[in-house]
């Protein structure tokens, strides 16, 4: 067995890391060398068989980071609680900003957050929030920073650094300031303004979001698509309009948290199951079908299985045509939410369902943003005609929150043309 | 075996007993072992736990059919078609181009004139050429531009407050805001009228709610009262549990305004935290325009929260929080909305910037012709026959009632869709105020709702209320014949 040493001294087995690598190749040979065709999972995808197409590999934590880590964490913990009893008494100054103690009223923060805002975000708050002077693009110019005092305040210093960009979500490139794009949307904003200030059902509905509903279902290849101004909300405004009390929810256990808040506005009853395990999800359909309600045990009305496309924060990839699969069998619905797969997989960027070569209309909710690969803002679904003629009527967005802004949607518009349609990505 | 007679004492007892035959002690004794027995050491017979075979479990999800996903919706649903009736082309300013027509825009609310104003635009488009059109990525990691910290300062120092944070969405701002603060155990009261933004930060937040009725100062008295006895009985529970009064400055349900004065009297008189939403208040109301505060000219940091749309008078899109640093910072880890969404677009972040600068070099302007106009359409409308007028003065918003509501929701709400489609053939956009009815906590009148607009000149409201009163006479002498 090869061993690659690195810089910082862990050790990599290089077998494992040449096999991951030749499935990759593997892979994008197939997609590139013949057509996606459709195919019927059921016959295709035998559960057998998907062990060794579908392939990820994660490295395993050391059992010394591990130790190392946890003794780091409690480490911090302690000394923050030294410090805060030496602020309390005096011999410390307090610099940041802390809560005055108003009589008679009820602190507003437990003392958890307030006590790991100051001793453990504090020390690496300079990484997070970093603001740019420049377009989110390959290239960003970092707005310096310093602080004297540890990171209690942070000051510019007014210098700028050029720096490569591999923390925004620019995976097609498209977060330009010049190109068709930009031309597009500043015509279209010289023509039809910056604000709209009106919802969608009360004067908000504009020819140019038509055209965008009807370009995202073309896009996707389903039969209509309805759009919103922001990703996040796509998710919390409109769960509760398909699921409410009574049904079930089968969430994946890593899902986002704009997955997790529409599941929890909607009033169904939430189950979790393990991060991408299809077997957890199998048996807990079963169990949930036979069993029912767990304190009425009356039937479920309708199952929901609420799941990514790619996972940001692991990298992982959903194993789409088990799920499918699974749906068929237990006649359960599948909301699949592919903010950062759409545009960024499968061999057209049609998204996961692309990449797996499996039919969109499998999928009852498709869900996704522009944000990501469309350099833009806002979000879709996309279904059948009746799923988005009832998210028309019923979807919180529709009724109580404004519409895009013009410029913004025309931009989309923009990039759909530029995105081919008859060749490989 | 003979009766034995009171009068036997213990002796001729015994003696009976060894006369007695033997099987019959012995039958005796066994009894009294079985009955031992019985109660001390038999086996509860508690029902066993059912366990399904694979075969019935099988044959149960079989026989399981869901609901459909989604009901049926016909494509000749009202509400549908007055949505495809109803495609907006070109710039929503003034004027609205509905259908082919242009028609005087007093459906969206476009209070300042900003949607339609060129200084933004070109801003706009100037940063657009810096920044590109998305942000491709949340405040925390790389999609912090300068745009958005200007314009949180701006917005900071506009309102007088230590500090200000943006959203990306205008429903999402107060949506995320309650329930980072108010968590499960706590308590709201809630005024009745708030809009669904407020309601579903409630849900949210898991707290306990308690609604107040619209406006009603005494009920909201009576329910600080109750809690007060509550906390003195269990002043150990009360101690960890926070108080939030949540209201809006300008009730766009109803077009009034809350008694901000009171409120902050009851807040310090029962230690509750006050929550502001100022989504139709901010940008309307006070003499600058910096909200309700200033309306009642009571100091900005007597509220501890004050959130706001940037999507109504300000003309751009997303939303705001301002108010103590120590309030505010706490968003930033904690406000759902703010830390795992995309940030604003940057080009719409310096619109808002560039709206903010208008606001404030014409503020004398700006507000009393709005006030002026709204007090003038509230007195044109006082005289249309049959309907009824909701709404102070000087809201910008009004709801314009049936006056004689026929009882049945359906029915009412299409007669005031006949009232809005013959309004508009006559050259005025309006619109019908849509809710989720089944999902509002109190859900008004069916209502057609007003927008007044700064910008509108005296004979164009002349031209609002002329064809507002025809068009109502037109349709309720239709319905009455």
């Amino acid at each position: 067995m090869q061993k690659l040493t690195s810089k910082i001294g862990w050790k990599y087995d290089m077998t494992e890391v040449k096999r991951a690598y030749s499935m990759c190749l593997k892979k994008q040979a197939q997609a590139l060398s013949e057509p996606r065709k459709l195919v019927d999972m059921t016959t295709h995808y035998p559960q057998a068989d998907l062990a060794d197409d579908f392939y990820e590999t994660f490295e395993k934590i050391p059992l010394h980071v591990a130790i190392i880590t946890y003794i780091g964490t409690v480490l911090v913990i302690f000394i923050g609680y030294i410090r805060e009893f030496l602020r309390a008494v005096g011999i410390e100054k307090l610099k940041g900003t802390m809560e005055p103690m108003i009589e008679g009223f009820v602190p507003m923060y437990q003392d958890w957050s307030g006590f790991f805002n100051r001793n453990i975000y504090r020390r690496v708050q300079d990484c997070f929030n970093q603001p740019l002077s420049s377009v989110a693009g390959t290239e960003i110019n970092l707005i310096e920073r310093t602080s004297n005092d540890h990171n209690w305040n942070l000051e510019f210093t007014g210098e700028t650094k050029k720096v490569l960009n591999f923390g925004s979500y620019n995976y097609l490139g498209f977060a330009e300031n010049t190109g068709p794009c930009v031309e597009a949307v500043a015509k279209c904003s010289a023509e039809y303004g910056v604000g709209i200030c009106a919802s969608r059902q009360e004067m908000g509905y504009l020819d140019l979001h038509k055209e965008l509903d009807e370009l995202t279902a073309e896009y996707l290849g389903v039969d209509a698509a309805i759009t919103f101004p922001m990703g996040f909300a796509s998710n919390s405004m409109n769960m509760p309009s398909l699921v409410q009390k009574g049904s079930l929810i089968l969430s994946d256990e890593l899902n986002h948290c704009s997955l997790i808040l529409g599941a929890r506005l909607s009033g169904a009853c939430i189950q979790t199951f393990k991060h991408n395990n299809m077997e957890d999800l199998e048996e807990k359909l079963r169990a949930a079908i036979v069993a029912g309600h767990p304190r009425t045990s009356r039937r479920w009305k309708k199952i929901l299985i609420v799941v990514e496309g790619v996972y940001s924060m692991e990298g992982s990839v959903i194993c789409l045509p088990e799920v499918l699969r699974l749906k068929k069998k237990y006649k359960a619905y599948v909301y699949l939410d592919e903010a950062h797969s759409i545009g960024a997989m499968g061999s057209r960027g049609r998204g996961i369902v692309d990449y797996f070569g499996l039919d969109p209309k499998d999928v009852d909710v498709m869900m996704g943003t522009f944000t990501k690969s469309f350099g833009s803002s806002g979000g879709y679904i996309g279904g059948t005609k009746k799923l988005i003629n009832h998210l028309r009527l019923h979807s919180h967005a529709s009724i109580y929150s404004n519409t895009s802004i013009l410029s913004v949607a025309t931009s989309h518009t923009a990039d759909y043309l530029l995105l081919p349609h008859n060749h490989g990505a | 075996m003979a009766v034995i007679p009171a009068t036997w004492d213990l002796y001729e007892l015994l003696q009976a007993v060894v006369q007695a035959p033997t099987y019959h002690i012995v039958f005796e004794i066994l009894l009294i072992l079985w009955i031992i027995k019985l109660i001390f050491f038999s086996k509860s017979y508690a029902l066993e736990k059912t366990v399904l075979t694979t075969k019935e479990k099988d044959e149960l999800i079989e026989e399981w059919q869901p609901e459909p996903l989604v009901p049926d919706i016909p494509d000749t649903h009202p509400v549908l078609q007055a949505l495809e009736r109803n495609i907006i082309t070109g710039r929503p300013d003034k004027y609205l181009n509905v259908n082919g027509r242009s028609c005087l825009n007093m459906a969206t609310m476009n209070f300042l004139g900003m949607a339609g104003d060129q200084t933004i635009e070109t801003e706009a488009i100037k940063c657009l050429r810096k920044y590109g059109v998305g942000s491709c990525g949340p405040r925390g990691f790389y999609g912090t531009m300068d745009v958005h910290l200007v314009l949180e300062d701006n917005l900071a120092k506009f309102m007088n407050c230590e500090e200000a944070i943006l959203y990306s969405y205008g429903f999402a701002t107060i949506a995320s805001a309650i329930p980072a603060y108010s968590k499960r155990g706590d308590i709201i009261f809630c005024d009745e009228g708030v809009c669904f933004s407020i309601q579903k930060g409630l849900v949210a937040s898991r707290s306990f709610i308690k609604f107040f009725k619209h406006n009603d100062m005494e009920h909201l008295e009576r329910l600080l009262i109750e809690q007060q006895k509550e906390d003195k009985k269990n002043p150990k529970k009360a101690k960890v549990t926070r108080r939030f009064l949540v209201a809006e400055g300008l009730y766009i349900k109803h077009g009034d305004i809350c008694p901000l004065p009171k409120l902050v009297e009851l807040k310090w008189k029962y230690k509750v935290r006050i929550f502001l939403e100022e989504s139709f208040s901010f940008g309307v109301l006070g003499k600058c325009g910096r909200g309700v505060t200033e309306h009642f000219d009571i100091p900005v940091d007597e509220i501890d929260l004050i959130a706001a749309s940037l999507e109504n008078s300000v003309g751009s899109t997303g939303g705001f929080c301002c108010g103590k640093k120590y309030v505010i910072d706490h968003q930033r880890l904690s406000g759902l909305g703010y830390c795992f969404s995309a940030s604003l677009p940057p080009m719409l972040a310096s619109a808002a910037t560039q709206a903010l600068t208008i606001m404030e070099a014409n503020s004398a302007v700006l507000f009393t012709s709005l006030r002026e106009n709204a007090e003038k359409i509230h007195d044109g409308l006082l005289q249309v026959e049959g309907m009824k007028l909701m709404g102070v003065p000087i809201s910008p918003l009004k709801h314009l009632q049936l006056g004689e509501p026929g009882g049945d929701r359906d029915m009412d709400t299409r007669t005031l869709q006949k009232i809005v489609d013959e309004v508009q053939t006559l050259g005025v956009a309006m619109t019908l105020a849509r809710y989720l009815e089944k999902e509002e906590h109190c859900l008004p009148q069916p209502s057609i709702r007003i927008a007044v607009s700064c910008k509108l000149t005296d004979t164009e409201i002349k031209n609002v209320i002329e064809c507002t009163k025809k068009a109502c006479q037109t349709v309720l002498n239709e319905n009455s014949s």
